[in-house]
């Protein structure tokens, strides 16, 4: 029993600081406060996941499953949201909506985030799922009295729920047929009988709900208007932690069941087509787009595609290359949306070429842009490459090739609306007058551009440490039970 | 298995049939003979006065909102209270942290002013 609350320890952290952050906004209403308090907490869960980082196994009654993997996973979650909290505050000031609960909710969607990737049973599979999702559709309408930012929150919410429905459908399905609701006693129920219609309807539900929240083609219309409409730090949020937390309960569930899925040829044709229909369909339509966030948006379905193809692989290394994949992913993203958030202001400054001459103004900030732009395109020598190169080297090794190549020419593709970004920023001349936003924050833009540099020039340390992560969370039947 | 539903699937088909004929024999062959009372909405009710579409205070759903929150509480409860010796001590800490997870919450609610209705 003690065991089980030092195996959950940065789950229970923080639960317990959410409850904190709420009596603290309540005492004092401060939300400056709130938000350091909100920084302090990320930073805290993110250094017990750390420190914890070796402990393995099931706790609470087989209910969570605590490994590396999701340790790992913990880390990206609080570094999602500790980057969103700290470059959240101006962009809210400038809307009037300045308020300590948006810290206290993106806080409660990170533990959801959490429970989410420890999820051994499917009860807590679908808590976890609901308390990211629930959170999410609050900070997508936190503009309450701007028409477009609740038009995001309904259509993510009556959409969202609806792909919870499916969700819930699927699991209650896999219980009619196996009567098990631990996914590794469903495991063992499959391996003795054989997979039967019922479960393969279910399974193929509880897939489709997940594939919705990481915006995969055909699920994916919602993206583009709900990114448009939300407060553009929350759109950061929704892109990197919601969508690694989907992947790693993806990755659970789907490593789970991994001998049964190794002899299903079918499984290993409609992920891939998803994946190659996600990655054709998110590029095509980013290219016709003006509006930058519409634009970051398509992007990030595009980029959802890329990593289902790590799925699709369905080895070690795929895995372990989206676990690579959603770090960096987790630092261009916030950071492309980021320069978004700090430039735009009511209306003005959504378009690309709205970004013309940046650099001649703010050198920094326009550099960092660029490395952004260029690591989402998968430029060599940064973080986004070696992403890509993993996930694509582990579709070759699985005799996936035909997908593998796709996914080149579909990040060829991709690199011309990112280069336009780029291209605005360095060889156009200023239209108008200067932009202006402060100078601390082109360096935490810096920073974070270093990080993803780093991340491309020296990436065996952290794919050691993913592949690390990868071998603690494949306990699916031998721990004894 | 499917054969066991049969009676079911007849009944349905029974009251439908039966729903659409008698409607529709009502309106084909039934007398008309309209006046201003047979026209009110409720023949021998209240009156209904102004549009159904009025516009509620935003109020009265976060009290809803509140009382579903702590009904749920109670909900727990009865179960745990019913089986209180079996759970013992571990039991009892459990709903006291789950009882004061909901206070926290309920001394939000009672700081931000969820409560003053004006």
């Amino acid at each position: 029993m003690p065991n089980d609350y030092l195996l959950s320890l940065p789950i229970l952290a923080a639960a317990g600081w959410s409850v904190l952050l709420i009596i603290l906004e309540a005492m004092l209403s401060r939300a400056a406060l709130t938000r350091v308090f909100a920084m302090l907490g990320f930073a805290l869960v993110g250094g017990l996941s750390v420190i914890g980082f070796p402990l393995q196994g099931l706790a609470f009654s087989e209910m969570l499953r605590i490994g590396g993997f999701q340790h790992f996973a913990n880390i990206i979650f609080c570094l999602s949201g500790l980057l969103v909290v700290a470059l959240s505050e101006k962009y809210l000031d400038d809307e009037n909506v300045h308020y300590g609960e948006y810290y206290i909710v993106a806080f409660i969607s990170v533990v959801g985030m959490m429970l989410l990737a420890a999820a051994a049973n499917m009860a807590i599979l679908f808590i976890g799922l609901e308390m990211m999702s629930i959170a999410l559709y609050v900070l997508a309408g936190l503009m309450r009295r701007d028409v477009r930012s609740n038009e995001a929150a309904m259509k993510y919410f009556l959409l969202g729920a609806f792909a919870s429905g499916l969700l819930l459908y699927g699991i209650s399905l896999i219980y009619g047929a196996t009567g098990e609701l631990a996914l590794h006693k469903i495991a063992i129920a499959i391996q003795t009988g054989s997979a039967s219609m019922l479960f393969w309807i279910g399974f193929g539900l509880l897939i489709t709900g997940f594939l919705f929240k990481i915006s995969a083609v055909p699920f994916h219309q919602w993206t583009p208007d709900v990114y448009d409409g939300s407060p553009t730090p929350a759109a950061a949020f929704m892109s990197t932690g919601a969508k690694a937390a989907a992947f790693s309960a993806l990755i659970v569930v789907v490593t789970n069941f991994s001998t049964l899925l190794q002899n299903s040829p079918t499984w290993s044709l409609v992920i891939s087509s998803i994946a190659l229909a996600t990655m054709v369909v998110g590029n095509i339509a980013a290219l016709a787009q003006e509006n930058l966030k519409r634009m970051l948006a398509y992007s990030s379905v595009a980029h959802a595609g890329y990593m289902l193809v790590g799925i699709a692989a369905a080895t070690p290394d795929g895995y372990s290359g989206i676990m690579f994949y959603t770090l960096v992913y987790t630092l261009m993203n916030i950071g492309a949306f980021g320069v978004v958030a700090l430039l735009e202001s009511k209306e003005n400054l959504l378009l690309a070429s709205d970004y013309a001459g940046l650099f001649k103004h703010r050198p920094m900030l326009a550099g960092a842009m660029a490395v952004f732009m260029l690591s989402l395109a998968g430029v060599p020598p940064l973080g986004g490459f070696i992403g890509k190169y993993k996930v694509f080297a582990a579709a070759v090794d699985a005799k996936l090739t035909w997908l593998a190549l796709a996914g080149v020419l579909a990040s060829a593709v991709s690199a011309y609306y990112y280069l336009r970004v780029v291209y605005f920023m360095f060889m156009r001349d200023p239209v108008g007058e200067a932009i202006s936003a402060p100078a601390t924050s082109s360096l935490a833009f810096a920073l974070i551009a270093v990080a993803v540099v780093l991340l491309g020039v020296f990436p065996t340390e952290i794919l050691r440490i993913t592949d690390a992560a990868l071998k603690f969370a494949q306990l699916p039947t031998q721990t004894g039970f | 298995m499917i054969e066991s539903y049969l009676p079911i699937f007849a009944q349905i088909v029974v009251a439908i049939v039966l729903g659409v004929l008698l409607s529709t024999l009502g309106v084909l062959i039934g007398p008309k003979r309209k006046t201003a009372q047979k026209l009110t909405t409720y023949e021998s009710g209240i009156e209904p006065v102004g549009a159904a579409k009025e516009r509620v205070s935003v109020k009265y759903y976060l009290v809803a909102m509140l009382f579903i929150v702590f009904d749920i509480e109670v909900v727990f409860m009865y179960p745990w209270a019913v089986s209180f010796r079996e759970y013992g001590i571990a039991g009892l800490l459990s709903m006291v942290t789950f009882a004061l997870l909901l206070l926290a919450g309920y001394f939000y609610i009672i700081k931000k002013g969820a409560l003053e209705w004006d």
